[in-house]
């Protein structure tokens, strides 16, 4: 049968098979979590303890400012013992609260579980909220909001996002495989919250006990799991939109333009925990792999902590790791130290040897269209990227430069090892730095 | 044939008398003084007098009666042009030049990382703040090259930035350029300058470079009132008339330096004796 995707993308070597069989397992408390203030997309979290205070697991630490915020919850129980920027995996350093655990691990006083048929959409949203749910794919974009569509954008369509596509990764599939039933009640609840007609779970063929196991438990309910391609990057919401329902989300729009709304699966079990147990979000699903460390392994991994105590538990590193990547290989941001803390967007942590990172110096581009046939988003990257170079942003804004996805296609296909991505970004940013001056 | 030239050729002769014509009717009135003042102007359409581009501040002055004295590029004898062509006394202009303030290339400052990607300052600060582990080091990627229009800035061999003092006009280009804020406008007067742009505390700098501020205060103690501190960083007070260069050979880093006595050690400009006419644009 020819499976569902979208025209362009590429397979890269996916190197699951170093991880794909390892049950998930609890990663040990650290004895000090840092947890920073922002770890979603918009305004980040503004701190209501202070140094010294004693705060139990599940605390609010950090409260939401805006719309598009969250709040931030202590991952465990322990004591306040810094608040002030820390390293963070941006990069940079941020604003975070460093909570030195007590090893009890208390829960603090958690809201009641809400009963989904009883509940309003009001109630179940203002949880979602109140748990700092943020979309756990790797962009942290948060869930309420995405949950909100306004009401000239009717929502018939949930898209579960089980695709996984980025290569080493893990961690979406043994949840799947493992907790297959938080899964489905986060099922239910996005389903009531959007009043939705229909329902798919899109995952990667290259999961076959995935797709069986969740097509044997949705048989009943009106749940649809869509095998696709196995091809990067099948997991990007609008390629996945149009390989599950063949929707085009139009340039510029959002997934509701063609009323859909897609969470990852990850997310959507945060949800059951959040709506069911009224557990926020303080852990998440961490693959953490790569041919530099002993012992690949999947873990349940509290936030906050750092990602040297995760490499350890792997076993530790065989060799001096050249590369540290946050997330997965194609769009994962790499890290300068193991000091930053897990957070809530780290689906993963791979460590490279020095031969597998490419340090080879850009040579000129040789036209030979492979960034054009990788695009998913059917742009020119090639051209864009000579424009931004260039900085003419007006022209690179002509080529629908604000169309692409950084996904990253372009760059590793491309033979003269141009930096096309990370051009292409440039010219985003100049011009939306441009219009928001406008 | 005949009858197509002539057709041809009236339709042509009708066209000509028309837009003659219309040339006269529609004539806009040109201030005689604009055109004389941007025929004095340096032509660069740098922007340094605020306007977008020379004919718009040739129409300022006459128009709105901006200031003769704006003219960076063109200095002292473009002012007196102005000046004369208005009828109004040349004030005189304090002449600018930018500065790199920062001495840490790649031999005497670290890197976080090594960075391979897009060679453009602006696009390397967007990667984790950029790979000079000083934030407020030159990137040395060129972004001030690129942008200033009269050849004034250099990269070395080692990464970093060099300003000739010979050619800069005081355009400020390369100051909005910068995405990390590296270049300053100084007097052109003054030529000692504190070639460090870091805010951090003097062990954190000696981590990361060399040639740093380290905030120790010797320059101000020695000599007093000629240097602020401010934020672990030394500046040098304008405003006070420097004869010497006070405090330089007391710098335990070697950060505060004089132009006067040259360029630093491995840039490749050389300080010329007079400072030659800036190339006009035909």
């Amino acid at each position: 049968m020819q499976l569902k995707t979208f025209p362009g993308g590429l397979h890269p070597p996916d190197n699951k098979q170093w991880s794909a069989h390892k049950p998930i397992e609890d990663c040990p408390l650290p004895e000090e979590l840092i947890v920073p203030l922002g770890q979603h997309i918009g305004a980040p979290a503004v701190p209501c303890v202070a140094v010294g205070d004693l705060v139990k697991r599940g605390q609010v630490i950090g409260e939401a400012k805006g719309f598009v915020s969250v709040p931030v919850h202590a991952p465990t129980s322990g004591e306040v013992i810094a608040v002030e920027d820390r390293p963070h995996p941006m990069g940079r350093d941020l604003p975070a609260v460093v909570i030195r655990a007590d090893g009890e691990d208390a829960w603090g006083d958690l809201p009641a579980p809400l009963d989904i048929a009883a509940a309003t959409i009001d109630e179940l949203r203002q949880r979602i909220l109140s748990c700092g749910i943020v979309g756990m794919g790797g962009a942290t974009f948060p869930a309420h909001v995405k949950l909100s569509p306004p009401d000239e954008k009717p929502i018939d369509t949930l898209i579960l996002n089980g695709v996984e596509c980025e290569p080493f990764l893990t961690a979406d599939h043994r949840l799947m495989l493992e907790e297959s039933e938080r899964i489905l009640s986060g099922i239910a609840v996005l389903q009531k919250i959007l009043g939705v007609r229909q329902t798919f779970i899109g995952i990667e063929a290259n999961k076959p006990d995935a797709i069986e196991l969740l097509s044997r438990a949705c048989a009943d309910l009106s749940v649809e799991v869509t095998p696709l391609e196995v091809k990067y990057p099948q997991g990007a919401e609008k390629q996945l939109i149009l390989a599950c329902v063949d929707r085009e989300v139009p340039s510029g729009g959002l997934p509701m333009d063609v009323g859909v709304v897609v969470q990852n699966v990850g997310t959507c079990a945060a949800i059951a925990d959040a709506v069911l147990r009224g557990i926020p979000l303080i852990e998440r699903i961490a693959t953490i792999s790569g041919p530099a460390l002993v012992e690949p392994k999947n873990l349940r991994v509290r936030i906050g902590t750092p990602l040297r105590k995760l490499v350890e538990v792997c076993g530790g590193t065989r060799v001096e790791p050249a590369k540290i990547i946050m997330g997965g290989p194609m769009m994962g941001m790499t890290q300068l130290s193991l000091e930053v803390p897990a957070i809530r967007g780290t689906s993963g942590l791979l460590l490279f040897t020095a031969d597998q990172v490419s340090t080879r110096p850009e040579g000129p581009c040789i036209r030979c269209g492979r960034c054009v046939r990788a695009c998913p988003a059917h742009i020119l990257p090639t051209t864009i990227a000579a424009y931004a170079r260039l900085d003419l942003f007006e022209e690179a804004e002509a080529y629908n430069a604000l169309d692409c996805i950084e996904c990253g296609c372009c760059t590793y296909s491309c033979p003269a090892a141009l930096p096309l991505v990370q051009s292409i970004r440039y010219a985003k940013n100049a011009i939306l730095a441009k219009r928001r001056k406008v | 044939m005949i009858a197509a030239v002539i057709s041809l050729g009236g339709i042509g002769l009708a066209a000509a008398v028309a837009l003659g014509v219309a040339a006269k009717k529609f004539a806009v009135e040109v201030d005689p003084r604009e055109a004389a003042i941007l025929e004095v102007l340096s032509g660069a359409n740098c922007g340094a007098c605020g306007l977008p581009g020379c004919s718009a501040y040739a129409k300022a002055v006459v128009e709105e009666g901006v200031p003769a004295n704006l003219c960076s590029p063109g200095g002292q004898a473009t002012i007196e042009a102005i000046a004369a062509i208005m009828g109004v006394a040349a004030e005189a202009m304090v002449p600018q030049v930018a500065v790199v303030r920062c001495q840490g290339d790649n031999r005497k400052a670290k890197n976080k990382f090594h960075y391979l990607g897009l060679q453009d300052c602006n696009a390397a600060q967007r990667i984790a703040d950029g790979p000079k582990a000083c934030p407020g080091g030159c990137l040395g990627l060129g972004g001030c090259e690129r942008v200033c229009p009269f050849g004034a800035i250099e990269m070395t061999a080692d990464g970093i930035a060099v300003i000739s003092r010979d050619k800069c006009t005081g355009c400020k280009k390369c100051v909005a350029a910068c995405p990390r804020n590296v270049i300053a406008m100084t007097p052109r007067t003054a030529t000692v300058h504190v070639l460090c742009n870091s805010h951090d505390k003097g062990a954190v700098v000696r981590k990361y470079c060399e040639v740093g501020c380290i905030g120790c205060q010797i320059c101000k103690k020695t000599a007093p009132g000629a240097y602020l501190i401010e934020d672990f960083l030394a500046r040098v007070v304008y405003e006070e008339e420097q004869d010497a260069a006070p405090g330089i050979e007391k710098c335990p880093t070697k950060c505060i330096r004089d132009f006067a006595l040259g360029y630093p050690e491995g840039s490749s400009f050389k300080a010329a004796e007079s400072r030659p006419e800036p190339e006009h644009a035909a």
